[in-house]
């Protein structure tokens, strides 16, 4: 047997491992998502237990934290670590890589026609540089002094200087190194992705038929590639301040009755270099997961998506506003009030877009004939969460209501509900509707049914109390609130909110447990299990390199002819000639 | 022993659902339904009638939320641009409520009403420009209109202006304390930098430059008394990370960074003892005082020692991470008339006392 598996070695290294092909580059870069993604949801619930039951021992915590929980109850600092690294895998792992890697990859060549990537070699140089920033963050969990706990933006003095916290020594240099070779690989994919689109696309596929999934992956890598390289250069400055002892982020410390001879730099110099990638990588985040909402709210309700246009064009909008808000994390940072005026304007804007997007997806289920698929579940709920998280940012948005709620629980309330949550909906619906399409099986429905419902009452069961936590004052990043009585009255709402928060993770191991089972035992898919219009679905189900035997098809029509009256069918996929006297509809 | 039941449960939690999926299965084999794992009319029935209860589940947790806990959402603002923040506030919070109970009704609404059936064909319905022009229309008119009211509210709030009247105080920042500086009777602050802090010992607790005559009655104390009526200007520093000065019930908050100065103003309208004397904080003093009296009796049962009754004071918190001790970076804060404040200030250490101690 082992000397069988010799023979082949070479085989199964090109094709499950150093891969070029997209498809299976798409599903390393899903399962190595989830693996984070596992990871930082356990976390969060470690992290609960103690604000629920504050400074109580449990069993375990000595056993996932070890030195760290000293007979059971978590120390401080690593309360810190654990929502560092929880906001840190989330945000990039999970839903940047693990959402939009494994989407985009998926995705774009087989929806526009194309045989692959623009370039293979780059795609798996992406795909290997995502690995070992992972392999990298996993391994800062286990240095002798813990890993970085200066919250994910990691504001410097206290990133900066190993004084000031056990998280800020070799943890926080693990945690730069991972990120800057995140980015690396960020761009690479993203640059990948802007050439396919453009140079790739099948004979008929003009921009104005390109499926909205698209169009949002699209734009996302196009924000990536104007914002993440500000991010390294912040972190490369960090790198500096920390190991080479310039000043661009430090001045004036006295830190362990010690006087540091930083002289000069701002730390908020850092806040305005974080932010303009932080802010847009909220979109990098959520584009992708509307694009996949747009699709599957389109396929399953069997009606075309409402104002294509409106949608391609808030999109847009979006992308554009989101390089120019990031100042509205920073209204009490100390910069001028007057910018803090500015971009309170700009971010208000953003509501314009996003309400429009939210109306039209109403719009798309109006008089629809709405299949309730897993997948059509999760994108329902994406809508709900988007829009419940995101009008609260009018409140956060507006500089003079920040004064008071900025960094407290309110904010955590909101970013979940609109942008972890709905971006989480978006994996999930993806996952659901395109599982047949990287694995040639079906998911279980049931499974599916009891994995969104748990999960749709346990998210509003988690966020709804915690925007009642923000507004009663308590700040974000509480080890426990028991040092002050004033709180004293929250606790019981803690309480409630961690059993929904524990109750949510269960319902994720239905997920997991259907997705690995059916991933080997899922009934055998055909060839276009949800009746869709898109080119992905004209793809044999065995993954071929090129993705068709012969030749690509060509597109004739844009890819929501859902109901089209004149026809039997209630869909008529992109590569079908219009009929004769057909009109295409003009946009 | 812990372990082993962790791991126990989750090797149940697995066969359950082990079980359940064998159960569907069972089931649908009975029933000689397809198992295409595509959406049937059963499935498009059963999930649109719980999208209806979905909706339900939103409006109730909503109103729950605000009847369980309405309680614990922050009293009436006790300084004066804390009104009309509160104002602008509630506005906003009217409107919020006001647009997510119609689209959620909306959205979950469609969700139930046009679930699919056998043999139904959707509308074919893909632009409306006039429709999309009035819902981008209504939110530019209301946001223009938040936006003008947001931005006056700024600009009077942030804009400070030193003049004799207000009272100009430092705060200062470290891990993981406060303290405060008063100007003295010339109503300059002295200069100060981390440099000065090693000088006379460690008695110059927040680095004032001896040599400037301005700071020699400068006034350094940990506990912040403010007199109510008068307008206070803070001038806030860090000495080591970057710290927030959150004070919730003034509806005032300023980062502390290292390197620069950053101010905040406001005028306190409302004395300790007033804001004591609110029936409402009254109610939420005692609801406090009940909670801590029965975790004080558990803790004496186990053998530990009880907790102290609690009694309202307006708080000074850190709202920005900066290590272990982040949760319990506090200082009190104390609102007095003004005659009460000069008094407590006379009786404080000027710095020129402290050094030559």
């Amino acid at each position: 047997m082992g000397a069988d598996h010799a023979h082949h070695k070479e085989t199964f290294i090109t094709k499950y491992i150093f891969s070029q092909d997209h498809k299976m580059i798409a599903k390393q870069y899903l399962i190595t998502g989830l693996i984070m993604g596992i990871i930082g949801i356990a976390m969060s619930l470690l992290f609960r237990l103690q604000l629920a039951w504050p400074e109580k021992s449990f069993g375990v915590f000595e056993v996932f934290l070890g030195k760290w929980a000293p007979d059971g109850v978590m120390d401080p600092n690593v309360y810190l670590a654990l929502v560092t690294i929880h906001g840190t895998l989330m945000v990039f792992f999970v839903l940047t890589a693990g959402l939009s890697g494994t989407f985009s990859n998926l995705l774009i060549p087989l929806q526009i026609g194309a045989r692959d990537m623009a370039s293979g070699l780059l795609n798996m140089i992406s795909y290997w540089l995502f690995f070992l920033s992972s392999v990298i963050m996993i391994a800062s969990l286990f240095v002798e002094a813990g890993p970085a706990a200066a919250g994910w933006t990691i504001y410097p003095p206290l990133s900066a200087l190993p004084q000031a916290q056990p998280g800020s020594g070799l943890g926080m240099t693990l945690w730069l190194v991972s990120m800057a070779i995140f980015i690396a690989s960020s761009l690479l994919g993203s640059l990948n992705y802007i050439v396919t689109v453009i140079n790739l696309r099948t004979k008929g596929m003009s921009m104005t038929r390109l499926p909205l999934t698209i169009w949002a992956f699209f734009v996302t890598a196009i924000i990536g590639v104007v914002s993440f390289p500000v991010l390294l250069s912040a972190a490369l400055l960090l790198i500096m301040d920390r190991s080479f002892g310039t000043s661009f982020f430090l001045s004036d410390i006295f830190i362990q009755g010690e006087v540091l001879h930083y002289q000069g730099g701002s730390p908020v110099l850092y806040e305005h270099l974080f932010w303009f990638l932080g802010h847009p990588e909220v979109y990098i985040v959520l584009l992708p997961a509307l694009g996949i909402t747009s699709e599957v709210l389109a396929t399953n309700a069997r009606k075309p998506i409402f104002g294509y246009r409106a949608m391609v064009a808030s999109i847009l909008a979006i992308a554009f506003l989101s390089t120019i808000v990031w100042g509205h994390h920073m209204f009490i940072s100390g910069m001028n009030p007057f910018l803090g005026s500015v971009f309170t304007f700009t971010t208000l804007l953003i509501a314009i877009p996003s309400a429009v997007k939210a109306f039209n997806y109403i719009t798309t289920l109006w008089k629809g004939n709405l299949q309730m698929n897993p997948g059509m579940l999760f994108s329902i709920g994406l809508v709900s969460t988007f829009i419940s998280g995101g009008l609260t940012g009018i409140i956060l948005g507006d500089s003079t209501l920040d004064i008071n709620v900025h960094d407290t629980y309110f904010v955590v309330a909101h970013f979940h509900l609109v942008m972890g949550i709905s971006a989480l909906y978006g994996l999930f619906a993806g996952v659901y509707h395109w599982f047949p399409k990287m694995f040639g099986r079906m998911m279980n429905k049931n499974l599916g049914y009891i994995h969104f419902w748990v999960t749709a009452i346990c998210a509003y069961g988690v966020f709804f109390p915690m925007h009642f936590i923000g507004m009663a004052g308590l700040p974000r990043r509480y080890y426990s609130n028991t040092a002050f009585p004033y709180f004293d009255d929250l606790a019981n709402i803690n309480v409630i909110i961690t059993i929904f928060a524990l109750i949510a993770g269960a319902a994720q191991l239905v997920f997991l447990y259907n997705f690995i089972h059916s991933i080997f035992y899922g009934k055998k898919s055909v060839k276009n299990p949800w009746k869709s219009n898109t080119l992905e679905w004209t793809a044999p189900v065995e993954h071929i390199h090129g993705n068709w035997p012969g030749a690509i098809p060509h597109v004739h029509r844009w890819a929501y002819d859902y109901s089209k009256p004149g026809h039997d069918e209630d869909f008529i996929p992109q590569n079908v000639p219009l009929a004769e006297g057909e009109e295409e509809l003009q946009h | 022993m812990t372990e082993v039941i962790l791991f126990a449960i989750l090797v149940l939690v697995g066969i359950a659902v082990w079980q359940i999926t064998k159960i569907f299965e069972l089931s649908q084999l009975r029933q000689a339904k397809d198992d295409s794992q595509v959406a049937n009319d059963k499935d498009n029935h059963r999930n649109g009638q719980l999208m209806f209860a979905f909706l339900v589940f939103i409006y109730v947790l909503t109103i729950y939320s605000f009847w369980a806990w309405g309680d614990v959402l922050l009293p009436e603002s006790a300084s004066e641009h804390g009104q009309d923040i509160d104002r602008l506030m509630w506005i906003s919070f009217a409107l919020i409520f006001f647009v997510q109970t119609i689209t959620q009704a909306l959205l979950h609404y469609f969700s139930w009403k046009y679930r699919g059936q056998k043999g139904q064909k959707a509308l074919f319905y893909a632009d409306n420009d006039k429709l999309e022009f009035i819902w981008t229309i209504i939110p530019v008119i209301t946001l223009a209109v938040l936006i003008m009211y947001g931005l006056f509210t700024w600009t009077s709030i942030m804009n400070i202006e030193e003049n004799d009247e207000a009272l100009v105080v430092e705060l200062y920042a470290q891990q993981f304390n406060w303290k405060a500086r008063y100007a003295g009777a010339d109503g300059v602050l002295g200069d100060a930098n981390v440099r000065f802090l090693q000088d006379y010992d460690g008695l110059n607790l927040v680095g004032i430059d001896s040599s400037d005559p301005n700071g020699l009655d400068d006034v350094v104390v940990q506990e912040l008394h403010l007199p109510k009526g008068r307008e206070v200007i803070f001038k806030m520093r860090s000495q080591d990370v970057l710290h927030s000065a959150y004070m919730p019930h003034f509806r005032a908050q300023m980062n502390c960074v290292p390197g620069m100065i950053t101010e905040f103003a406001f005028t306190p309208t409302m004395t300790t003892e007033e804001m004591r004397q609110t029936p409402e904080m009254a109610a939420k003093v005692a609801k406090i005082n009940k909670i801590r009296y029965e975790n004080s009796q558990a803790l004496i049962a186990s053998g530990e020692e009880g907790l102290d009754a609690y009694q309202f004071d307006y708080l000074l918190l850190c709202n920005k991470i900066c290590g272990a001790s982040h949760y319990n970076m506090q200082m009190k804060i104390v609102v007095e008339e003004e005659k009460d404040f000069n008094k407590w200030l006379a009786q404080q250490t000027t710095f020129a006392q402290t050094i030559q101690q």
